[in-house]
C-alpha cells in the first residue's frame, strides 16, 4: 500500500497579486530572448500589463480575509491596499523607464525584468504573516534592487551605489536573520499570530526575544532608512538610475512599512508601550536629522533622498500613534508619498543639460520660462512634499499629525510641524531656481517622452485627486488596517 | 443665488483656468480677461451687502455640504457682520489692483494674472469659511501664490524676502494646525461629535487652564505673524519693500487683515478665558507695535519702507480694539481694518505710480512735486491725510472708535496709544511735506507727467469710500453691529462658564 503524496493544500488566491507579477517576470525573460534585439519597449508594455492585472486582481479580491500556506502568507485589506500603492510605484517607475534608458543608451531586457522581480518581492512582503516570508520578499526585492542601482555599468557612482546599497543591505539581512533565530528560539516559531500570543502569554520578559525583536527592527530601519540606519541612502539613491532612485523611494519603502506594521501589531501589540517610545526617538531623529542635513545639499537626488528620511520619519509618527487612525494615515501616506515622489523624481529624470542628465538644483534655474508646465509640474510635487493644501501632502500630513495629537503625543506633532517648516525652505528652494532665476551656461531642456509624461500625468492625478477628495481612500486605508487591530 | 459665496469665492479660479489655456503672446487679452474676472466677481459680491440683513447675527448666505463626513469636514461657507466688509474689501480692491499693474508688471503677465486670480480665491476663501479644515486649506494655500508675487515679479532683493514670508507664515500656521488638531479632538472626546464645524465648535466650552491657553497662543501666534504685531514683524517690510505694487496693496490691504480677522472669529469665541488671561498683554504689545512702528517709520528714507512701517503701527490700532471685548472697539477694529486697507492701499498705489515714473522710491529724489503733477499730489494729500485720521476721513472714524473702546478698560494702554496718532501725523506730513512742497530739487522731475486716465480710474474708487466712510459710517458699522454685540455677549457667556466649570 502506497500513500499518495500528500500535497499541501496550495491556494493560488492567496498570492495572486504576487504570482501575476513573478509570472510577468518570467514572460520578460522568455521576451528577452527573442528578437527584436535592438527595441526593448515591448518589455516595458508588457511589465506594464502585469502590474494592472496585478492592480485589477486588487480590486477583484477586495475584501478578501484568507491565509494559505499554513498561515504564512495571508490576503488581507492590508495586503491589498499596499498592493496597490506598490503596484502603482512600479507602474510609474516603468513608464518613466522607457525613455529614460534609451535616451542614456543603457536599455536593456534586464532592467524591466528586475524591476518586476523586485515588486514581486515587495508585494510577498505585504502580504507575508511569516518572518521566513518577510524575509523571502525582503531578500527578492533587495536583490533585485542591489542589481539595478548599478546597471549603469559605466558610472564610478553606480558601482560605488551598489556595492554600498549591498554591503549594508547584507548587513541588515543578517540583523534581520538573527533577529528571527533568537525570535525563534524565545517564542518556538516565526507565524507573527504564534508569536504573538506567546508574547501576550508572557515571553515578553524572555531578553532572548527582546534582543531578536530589537535586531528584527534594526533590519527594517533599515530598509525604511530611518535615522541612525539611513547612511547608505544619499549615496544610493545619487548613484542609482533615477527611476531605479524612485522604486528605491516609494515601492521598496512601502514593502518595508507594510511588513513592519504587520510586525508590530500582530506579534508585538502587547509590546505597544515600549515600541512606542521607541519609535518616537527614531521619529524624531528621522525628521530633524533628514530635513536639516537636506537644506545643505546642492543634488537634487541626494536631497530628496534626505527629504525622504525626513518623511520616513513622518510615518513613522503614526506608527507611534497607532490605532486606525494611526496605521491608516501610515497606508494613506505611503500612496500619497508614492505619487509625489515618483513624479518628483520623474520630472527630474527628464532635465538634461547638455546631453548630461541635469540633477542639481541650479540646473533647473530659469525652468518655469521655457517648459512651464514640467516647472509647474514639479512644483506641485515639492508642494505636496511640503505638506501645502490642497495638494495630497497636506492631507496626508494632516492624518498622521492628527494622529499623534489624538494618541497625546502633542509634542510629537509639534515637532513634526516645526520640521514641515524647515522642510519647506530647501523645497521652495527648487521653486526659487526654476521661477525666480535667469540660467546660466548651457539651458537645461526637457527630453521629450511620451511615456513619462503620461506617468507625471498619472501622477499629477493622484497629488489632487487624493488632496481634494482624500474621504474614499483614506477609508479604505483605515479599513485595511482594522483586521490588525483586532 | 443659493450658491452666491461660492460664485464669489471661485470666480476668480475660473478665471484662471481661463487665462491659462489663452496663448502667451495675446497680453491685452490676457489682462482684459483678468480685469474682467475680478470685476465680474465684485459685481457679484454686491448683493452681499445690499442683500445682508443687518438685524441678524447670525451667518448669512449660508452653503453646507458634506465633503470628508468620516472626518467631520464639511464645506461651509457664510458671512456675517465681521466678515461682509472684509469680503468686500477683496473684491474691491482686485480690480483696482490688477489695472494698477498694467503697465508696472513687465513680464509674464499671464503668469502674473493666474496667480493674483488664484490668491483672489484664498483670500475670500479665507474670509467666508466656515470650517476649519476649509479655513486652513485656504490659509495655507493662498501663501503660494503671494511667494510667487514677491519672488518672481519683486524687487532686486525679492527672492531673500518672499522665502521669508513663506517660513515666518508658515511656521506660526503648522503650530495652529496642531491646535485645530487639539481642539477637534477635545471637543469629540467630550461631545462624542467629531467636526471640524466652527459653529458647533464655538458653542463648546473648553475648562480653562493650560490646554485652552496653549491652544490660544498657538492660534495667536499664526494670526499675530499675520498682522503682524510687533515682535513678529520682521517679515513685512521686506516683503512690502521688495514686493511688486499690486503686490503690496493686496499685503497691506488684504493679507494683513487675515491675522485681525482670525483674532476675531477664532481666538475670541473659542478660547474666550484665554483671551481675557491674555488680553491685558496683547494690550501692551499692541501698544509697543504702534509706537514702535510709528517712530521707525520716521526714520525711513523708502516711502515704500515708511508706509509698510506705518502699517505696523495701525494695525497696532486693530489689535487694540479687538481686544478691548467692547462694542466701541471691536467695531471701531472692523471700520478700522476696512480703512487700512483702502488708505494704505492707496498709499502703495501712490508710491507706485511715482515709482513708476521716476524708478526711484527715495524720498530725498522728490521735492517739489506739487507744480509738476498738481493732481497726484492732491489726491495723495487726501489719502496722507485718511491715514493719520484726519476727522471727516475715513481713518478718524475707526481710531476714534478703538480709543473710545480702549479708554474703557485699559486707560494706561488708551493714552500712550494716542500718542501713536500723533506720530502718524509727523511721519505721513514729514514725508509728503518733503516730497511734494518745496521747489523742485530734481531736474529729472520736472517733466513727470500728471495723473493718466488710468490712475484715476484706479483712485478714484478708493477716495470715494474714503469720504464715505469718514462722513457717514453707519452706512458700514451698521452692518457690523449686530455680529460683534453677538461675539461679546458669546465671548462673555462662555468665559462664565468656564469660570463657573472651575470654581465646581
Amino acid at each position: 500500500m502506497t500513500d499518495a503524496i500528500a500535497l499541501p493544500a496550495v491556494s493560488l488566491r492567496v498570492i495572486a497579486p504576487a504570482a501575476l507579477l513573478a509570472v510577468t517576470g518570467f514572460v520578460l525573460m522568455l521576451l528577452d530572448l527573442l528578437p527584436p534585439q535592438r527595441r526593448r519597449e515591448h518589455m516595458a508594455i508588457v511589465g506594464l500589463t502585469g502590474v494592472g492585472a496585478a492592480l485589477v486582481s486588487v480590486f477583484l479580491l477586495w475584501g478578501s480575509e484568507v491565509s494559505g500556506f499554513q498561515g504564512m502568507v495571508v490576503l488581507d485589506n492590508f495586503a491589498l491596499f499596499m498592493t496597490l500603492v506598490i503596484g502603482y510605484a512600479t507602474g510609474l517607475v516603468l513608464l518613466l523607464s522607457i525613455d529614460y534608458l534609451q535616451r542614456l543608451g543603457m536599455e536593456s531586457g534586464e532592467f524591466y525584468i528586475l524591476v518586476l522581480f523586485a515588486a514581486t518581492g515587495m508585494v510577498v512582503m505585504a502580504g507575508a504573516n511569516d518572518l521566513i516570508v518577510v524575509f523571502l520578499g525582503l531578500e527578492t526585492m533587495s536583490l533585485a534592487l542591489y542589481v539595478l542601482a548599478g546597471i549603469f555599468s559605466t558610472r564610478i557612482e553606480a558601482g560605488e551605489a551598489s556595492m554600498k546599497y549591498f554591503l549594508l543591505g547584507a548587513f541588515a539581512s543578517g540583523f534581520f536573520l538573527y533577529g528571527i533565530a533568537l525570535i525563534y528560539g524565545a517564542t518556538g516559531s516565526t507565524n507573527l499570530n504564534k508569536i504573538g500570543a506567546a508574547v501576550a502569554a508572557g515571553a515578553a520578559r524572555d531578553p532572548l526575544l527582546l534582543i531578536g525583536f530589537g535586531l528584527l527592527l534594526v533590519g527594517f530601519g533599515f530598509k525604511i532608512s530611518s535615522v541612525p540606519f539611513h547612511m547608505w541612502t544619499a549615496d544610493v539613491y545619487e548613484g542609482a538610475p533615477t527611476s531605479v532612485t524612485a522604486l528605491i523611494a516609494t515601492g521598496s519603502k512601502a514593502a518595508a512599512f507594510a511588513a513592519l506594521v504587520r510586525v508590530l501589531l500582530e506579534a508585538m501589540r502587547p509590546l505597544q508601550a515600549e515600541w512606542a517610545w521607541l519609535f518616537w526617538g527614531l521619529a524624531v531623529l528621522s525628521m530633524t536629522l533628514g530635513n536639516v542635513v537636506a537644506i545643505a545639499q546642492q543634488n537634487l537626488k541626494r536631497m530628496l533622498a534626505y527629504s525622504s528620511i525626513a518623511h520616513v520619519g513622518y510615518m513613522l509618527v503614526g506608527i507611534v500613534a497607532g490605532g486606525a487612525l494611526g496605521n491608516g494615515g501610515v497606508l494613506f501616506y505611503l500612496l500619497v508619498y508614492t505619487f509625489t515622489t515618483a513624479g518628483a523624481f520623474g520630472v527630474i529624470l527628464l532635465l538634461e543639460r547638455g546631453g548630461e542628465e541635469a540633477v542639481r538644483i541650479g540646473d533647473t534655474a530659469g525652468l518655469a520660462a521655457r517648459h512651464p508646465l514640467a516647472a509647474l509640474a514639479l512644483s506641485v510635487f515639492l508642494l505636496s512634499l511640503v505638506g501645502i493644501p490642497p495638494t495630497a501632502g497636506f492631507v496626508g500630513k494632516f492624518y498622521l499629525f492628527g494622529a499623534a495629537v489624538r494618541s497625546g503625543y502633542i509634542w510629537l506633532a509639534v515637532i513634526g510641524v516645526l520640521n514641515s517648516a524647515v522642510a519647506a525652505y530647501y523645497y521652495l528652494r527648487v521653486i526659487v531656481s526654476m521661477y525666480m532665476r535667469e540660467p546660466e551656461g548651457t539651458p537645461t531642456v526637457l527630453a521629450p517622452s511620451f511615456a513619462g509624461a503620461l506617468a507625471l500625468v498619472v501622477a499629477l492625478w493622484g497629488v489632487i485627486q487624493l488632496g481634494i477628495m482624500p474621504a474614499p481612500i483614506f477609508d479604505l486605508a483605515q479599513s485595511a488596517v482594522l483586521p490588525l487591530l483586532r | 443665488m443659493r450658491a452666491i459665496l461660492s460664485a464669489v469665492t471661485f470666480l476668480p479660479v475660473l478665471g484662471a483656468a481661463l487665462i491659462f489655456l489663452l496663448p502667451r503672446r495675446r497680453e491685452g487679452l490676457v489682462k482684459v480677461t483678468a480685469l474682467g474676472t475680478s470685476l465680474m466677481t465684485f459685481a457679484v459680491s454686491v448683493p452681499l451687502y445690499t442683500r445682508f440683513d443687518a438685524s441678524l447675527s447670525d451667518y448669512q448666505f449660508v452653503e453646507q455640504r458634506a465633503w470628508m463626513p468620516t472626518l467631520g469636514v464639511s464645506y461651509h461657507l457664510g458671512v456675517d457682520g465681521i466678515s461682509l466688509l472684509l469680503v468686500l474689501l477683496t473684491t474691491f480692491l482686485m480690480p483696482l489692483v490688477l489695472l494698477s499693474s498694467w503697465r508696472s508688471i513687465e513680464r509674464r503677465w499671464k503668469e502674473f494674472a493666474i496667480t493674483m486670480l488664484l490668491l483672489e480665491t484664498g483670500m475670500l476663501g479665507v474670509f467666508v469659511a466656515l470650517d476649519l479644515f476649509l479655513f486652513y486649506i485656504f490659509w495655507e494655500a493662498m501663501l503660494i501664490p503671494m511667494y510667487l508675487i514677491i519672488g518672481i515679479w519683486g524687487g532686486p532683493n525679492r527672492v531673500y524676502a518672499a522665502v521669508k514670508f513663506i517660513l515666518y507664515t508658515l511656521a506660526g500656521s503648522l503650530l495652529m494646525l496642531v491646535a485645530i488638531l487639539a481642539l477637534y479632538f477635545l471637543h469629540g472626546a467630550a461631545t462624542g461629535a467629531y467636526t471640524f464645524d466652527l459653529p458647533v465648535l464655538v458653542r463648546y466650552v473648553l475648562p480653562a487652564g493650560r490646554a485652552q491657553n496653549l491652544m490660544f497662543l498657538a492660534f495667536a501666534l499664526a494670526f499675530a505673524i499675520k498682522v503682524p504685531m510687533w515682535p513678529f514683524h520682521t517679515w513685512l517690510p521686506d516683503a512690502h519693500t521688495e514686493a511688486p505694487t499690486p503686490g503690496s496693496v493686496i499685503l497691506a490691504g488684504v493679507l494683513l487683515k487675515m491675522g485681525t480677522y482670525g483674532f476675531l472669529r477664532f481666538c475670541l469665541p473659542l478660547f474666550p478665558q484665554a483671551t481675557m488671561t491674555f488680553a491685558p498683554w496683547m494690550f501692551w504689545l499692541a501698544v509697543i507695535g504702534i509706537i514702535y512702528g510709528a517712530w521707525v517709520s520716521t526714520a525711513q528714507a523708502d516711502m515704500k519702507k515708511l508706509v509698510a512701517y506705518s502699517s505696523v503701527s495701525h494695525l497696532g490700532f486693530v489689535v487694540l480694539g479687538l481686544f478691548t471685548l467692547n462694542p466701541q472697539g471691536m467695531v471701531g477694529a472692523i471700520i478700522q481694518m476696512v480703512n487700512h486697507g483702502l488708505s494704505t492701499g492707496a498709499l502703495f498705489l501712490i508710491v507706485g505710480m511715482l515709482y513708476e515714473r521716476r524708478h526711484t522710491r527715495l524720498i530725498a529724489d522728490f521735492g517739489g512735486l506739487w507744480s509738476v503733477v498738481p493732481a497726484l499730489s492732491a489726491l495723495f494729500l487726501i489719502v496722507t491725510f485718511s491715514s493719520i485720521g484726519l476727522p471727516g476721513l475715513n481713518g478718524f472714524v475707526g481710531e476714534f472708535l478703538i480709543l473710545v473702546g480702549a479708554f474703557q478698560v485699559h486707560r494706561p494702554a488708551a493714552v500712550l496709544a494716542t500718542s501713536g496718532i500723533i506720530f502718524a501725523a509727523v511721519y505721513l506730513l514729514w514725508m509728503y511735506q518733503r516730497v511734494i512742497f518745496g521747489e523742485v530739487t530734481h531736474e529729472e522731475n520736472r517733466r513727470l507727467p500728471d495723473l493718466s486716465l488710468r490712475e484715476w480710474v484706479i483712485l478714484v474708487p478708493v477716495l470715494v469710500f474714503i469720504v464715505w466712510i469718514g462722513v457717514y459710517p453707519v452706512a458700514f458699522t451698521g452692518k457690523t453691529e449686530a455680529s460683534v454685540q453677538a461675539l461679546i455677549s458669546q465671548v462673555q457667556t462662555k468665559a462664565a462658564a468656564t469660570a463657573a466649570m472651575a470654581s465646581r
